[in-house]
């Protein structure tokens, strides 16, 4: 194999990184400011893809359109369940939020059933996203390298918004210590709900895109959030930071383990994450 | 003393219709294949599977308090193991017995990573170990055949040479062994939880520096805890072979893993009965609502979100807190995971073997201790 | 200090030495093992299980009958009578098939204390044992630690600011201030020392 092609592969692994990383980054921030490790992620990007399906594929909406008003629509389902159930659950052992968000997941996975069937056909790409660009000789998929630049646009605006703006202020004063936070008349369940909103929609943002190229089934919610987990756990559980590098990890380990070694490549990943909970509990970036 | 105040309003039933009771459940469960035929009786086997597996997940989750979503992964090592010896050799026991030492000792290998961490921690850590065993099965074809599992294993028939030989292959016959070995193994479960070494695993779920501050090893006991959990597990894939004549990588999932989970909620993880009424109804949700609507996962979802928002004791506790607790005396008995409070208020009125039969609740180690007591001293010290 | 010492907090420098022996490393257990324990400031039962359980478990720990796992619980008459003695001692008797964590906040406390002297330590650490307690239970417990004292020849290392505690107590008083040993010596001593009273509201340790 040549160089080129290890480069390339390096281009492919970022891909699934971006997809990786918009699912994760919710995943950590509603860790990190709400203690809830939420099973059902993985549930809200695939609700996402559905949303995504019907308005793009089915309606025939506007491509941009339709991917923002899914990623919007799963933050509606993220607000209802953040009012209604999670809030009653805060106070509650981890065992048993678990738990909760393990029943959502049940849910949801017959919800799509019930709704959309399990057929599931990929609609076809909007026209600017057609065709490929030659990269090192090879082609690559216009769209895939839209995500990838979605990716690092959406990375950059989740520093913007924590590290700048007032929201950012209070989200992360109440990630820190929330009695405290609470003290200083920061309002803590707006806080909570804003920020599940802002989770939830990423999923959902993450689903919508990957609509036009990867095949979602009922049972994706399952797969996906296992990623999730890994990477939020390569990172230090509720942070962010680390789980962008973590997702750059899990995607490209993945894409050169089935290039170079395809027997272990999902061992792989699982062992990096043992390894990350045993030597450094806190994430490769946590304290 | 609240809780002898809740515990005056539920109505106790005697030690005696207490085992008449579990003798009649017994009896049910024998007669089984003879009234229902070998595909209820493969049913039945199938859930007292589910209930080996729950309950020897609660000895972890409920008794120890750690919650394992890696299970599913020792599941899998007994029943490949099993699958793979009965694919090579005809010996049942052999195959059975390789497969619970293998999953005792792959989950003493995990366990000694998994125990350096509690909560969150440690259930990503059983989570991630567990995938590992499922990323194995999943790529190493060869041996365990992929995706597609290793399928029409033959069973073996259960024999001594010169003895004696019983056919697996049919249901019932499998059906009494496997009845045997439930039966057994709970009874011995129940006997750890309520011995010294369980009265250890429930310190450390409640504090861990208190136990290291009675000079033992929590590390150590964790590990214990972790590996008699582990083969519990071994041992309900082991079992599950017979039954499904296969192993397939379902088993070593994430998800598979979450089941006794589920079956311990729904019953109660704080009961010993819990998990298994749990195991129970989580296969009755599964099977039976199937017939009737396509959406099981639906209906167990609710169950599921309903339960830790409302019922956090699960249904044993529903039910002991007075919703049936003159129908379901049973479950009801107090097959609780500390009995003694209800001893030692009782033993007022312990009247000797059968007295105090209204409130008692019978116990050989308080009879043995009661009659200890009455020898060395003839005054009552129950003032 | 006391988490140094109990091996709650490992240690940056220093060595401990307890009964001759270096243990600034060893894990909890084997502190306790050559006979030291200690009581938490904010009780550390087993809060879901009974008072008499709460104290069987060390009993059980220290005889090395832990092992058992087929055995009942009760099967070691001399064990309950063990744990009967305990609990007849710190006035738990009555309420031992009480669930620890439905007592009272002074009741934790007389637990706590029969917890600490359940595994006949040589040296006993009790942490504010009466810590937010009104002044009946006080008297109980400061009662109670004196009679351990006397009457089974235990050595109590007491921290407490309070200094009426203090000095009901104590045989020999160590006050602390800032990190460092301010004086040392017996009760009339620091009484009347002149430092102890200016900072007569500040940080002191007691043994």
């Amino acid at each position: 194999m040549d160089f080129s092609a290890f480069l390339y592969q390096g281009l492919v692994g970022l891909n699934l990184a971006m997809y990786l990383w918009l699912i994760a980054a919710g995943l950590t921030i509603a860790f990190g400011v709400l203690g809830v490790l939420n099973f059902a992620h993985g549930s809200l990007y695939m609700l996402g893809a559905y949303f995504a399906f019907t308005l793009y594929g089915s309606l025939k909406l506007n491509f941009w359109l339709a991917i923002v008003a899914a990623a919007a629509l799963v933050g509606v389902v993220g607000l209802l369940m953040e009012r209604f159930f999670f809030k009653q659950i805060y106070k509650l052992d981890e065992t048993y939020q678990l738990i909760l968000t393990f029943g959502f997941v049940l849910v949801f996975s017959d919800l799509v059933k019930m709704i959309w069937g399990g057929v599931f056909t990929i609609p076809p790409l909007p026209d600017i996203f057609k065709g490929t660009v030659g990269i090192m000789g090879r082609p690559y998929p216009v769209y895939n390298l839209f995500i990838i630049c979605a990716g690092i646009v959406v990375a950059f605006l989740m520093w913007a918004l924590l590290e700048r703006g007032w929201w950012g202020k209070m989200v992360r004063a109440t990630a820190s210590d929330r009695e405290m936070a609470a003290a200083m008349g920061i309002n803590i369940t707006a806080i909570f709900t804003s920020v599940f909103i802002l989770a939830a929609a990423l999923a959902g943002l993450g689903g919508a895109l990957s609509t036009p190229v990867r095949v979602v089934d009922p049972g994706v919610g399952t797969a996906v959030i296992i990623q999730a987990f890994v990477i939020t756990v390569i990172g230090g559980l509720g942070n962010l930071k680390g789980a962008f590098v973590g997702a750059l990890i899990v995607g490209l380990v993945s894409a050169y383990g089935i290039l170079l070694f395809p027997a272990v490549e999902l061992f792989l990943i699982y062992v990096i994450m043992a390894l990350v909970l045993l030597i450094k509990p806190k994430g490769l970036l946590g304290g | 003393m609240a809780s002898t105040n809740g515990a005056k309003k539920v109505p106790r039933i005697s030690r005696l219709s207490a085992r008449v009771l579990l003798g009649l459940l017994l009896l049910g469960l024998l007669v089984v294949p003879w009234l229902a035929g070998s595909y209820v009786s493969w049913l039945v086997g199938n859930i007292l599977v589910l209930i080996l597996f729950a309950a020897g997940f609660n000895l972890l989750f409920g008794y120890s308090g750690l919650l394992s979503f890696g299970h599913a992964g020792f599941f899998a090592v007994g029943a490949y193991v099993c699958a793979k010896i009965l694919l090579a050799v005809p010996s049942f026991f052999l195959a059975q017995a390789a497969g619970v030492l293998a999953a005792g000792l792959v989950s003493a290998v995990i366990g000694f990573f998994c125990i350096r961490h509690t909560r969150i921690y440690f259930a990503m850590l059983t989570l991630s170990f567990g995938m590992m065993i499922h990323s194995i099965i999943w790529k190493w074809r060869s041996v365990t055949g992929g995706d597609d599992g290793l399928f029409n294993v033959p069973v073996a028939p259960l024999s001594v040479p010169g003895l004696f030989s019983i056919d697996m292959n049919r249901t019932e016959n499998y059906y009494y062994f496997l009845l045997i070995v439930v039966v057994l193994c709970l009874v011995l479960l129940w006997r750890l939880v309520h011995s010294p070494l369980g009265l250890v695993f429930q310190g450390i779920r409640d504090s861990e520096t208190r136990v290291a501050f009675c000079g033992l090893s929590i590390q150590k006991y964790r590990l214990i805890v972790f590996t008699i959990s582990g083969m519990y597990a071994g041992l309900s894939g082991v079992l599950a072979v017979p039954l499904a004549k296969a192993a397939y990588p379902g088993m070593a999932h994430w998800t598979f893993s979450a089941e006794p989970v589920l079956a311990c909620l729904l019953g109660g993880a704080k009961t010993f009965a819990g998990p298994v009424v749990g195991a129970v109804l989580l296969f009755v949700i599964k099977e039976i609502i199937v017939r009737f609507t396509e959406y099981w996962s639906l209906v167990l979802g609710v169950t599921v979100i309903l339960l830790v928002l409302a019922f956090r004791g699960g249904v044993v506790s529903v039910l002991e807190k007075g919703l049936l607790p003159r129908l379901v005396p049973l479950v009801e008995r107090g097959v609780k995971v500390d009995r003694v409070a209800d001893r030692w208020k009782t033993g007022k009125k312990f009247r000797g073997f059968f007295g105090g039969e209204k409130r008692g609740l019978a116990n050989p180690g308080r009879d043995a201790y009661l009659h200890y007591r009455s020898q060395r001293s003839r005054k009552n010290h129950f003032d | 200090m006391i988490n140094l010492i109990t091996g709650n907090v490992e240690i940056d420098a220093g060595r401990i030495l307890l009964a001759g022996k270096d243990v600034s490393r060893a894990p909890i257990h084997e502190r306790v093992k050559l006979g030291m324990t200690r009581s938490f400031q904010i009780s550390n039962l087993f809060a879901q299980l009974t008072v008499f359980r709460n104290i069987q478990l060390p009993v059980l720990a220290r005889r090395g009958l832990v092992r058992h796992f087929l055995a009942d619980l009760d099967a070691f008459p001399d064990v309950c009578e063990e744990v009967e003695e305990i609990l007849r001692t710190v006035g738990l008797w009555e309420k031992r098939g009480q669930v620890a964590g439905t007592l009272s906040h002074g009741d934790q406390r007389l637990l706590e204390i029969g917890m600490a002297i359940a595994p006949r330590p040589k040296l006993c650490f009790l942490d504010e044992p009466c810590a937010g307690m009104n002044p009946v239970e006080r008297v109980q417990v400061l009662d109670l630690i004196l009679r351990l004292a006397r009457e089974q020849g235990l050595t109590f290392v007491v921290v407490e600011h309070d200094m009426d505690v203090v000095f009901s107590l104590s045989d020999r008083i160590l006050v602390m201030n800032k990190g460092e040993i301010l004086v040392d010596g017996p009760p009339d001593v620091i009484r009347n020392h002149k430092e102890v009273r200016e900072i007569y509201l500040g940080e002191e340790v007691s043994g």
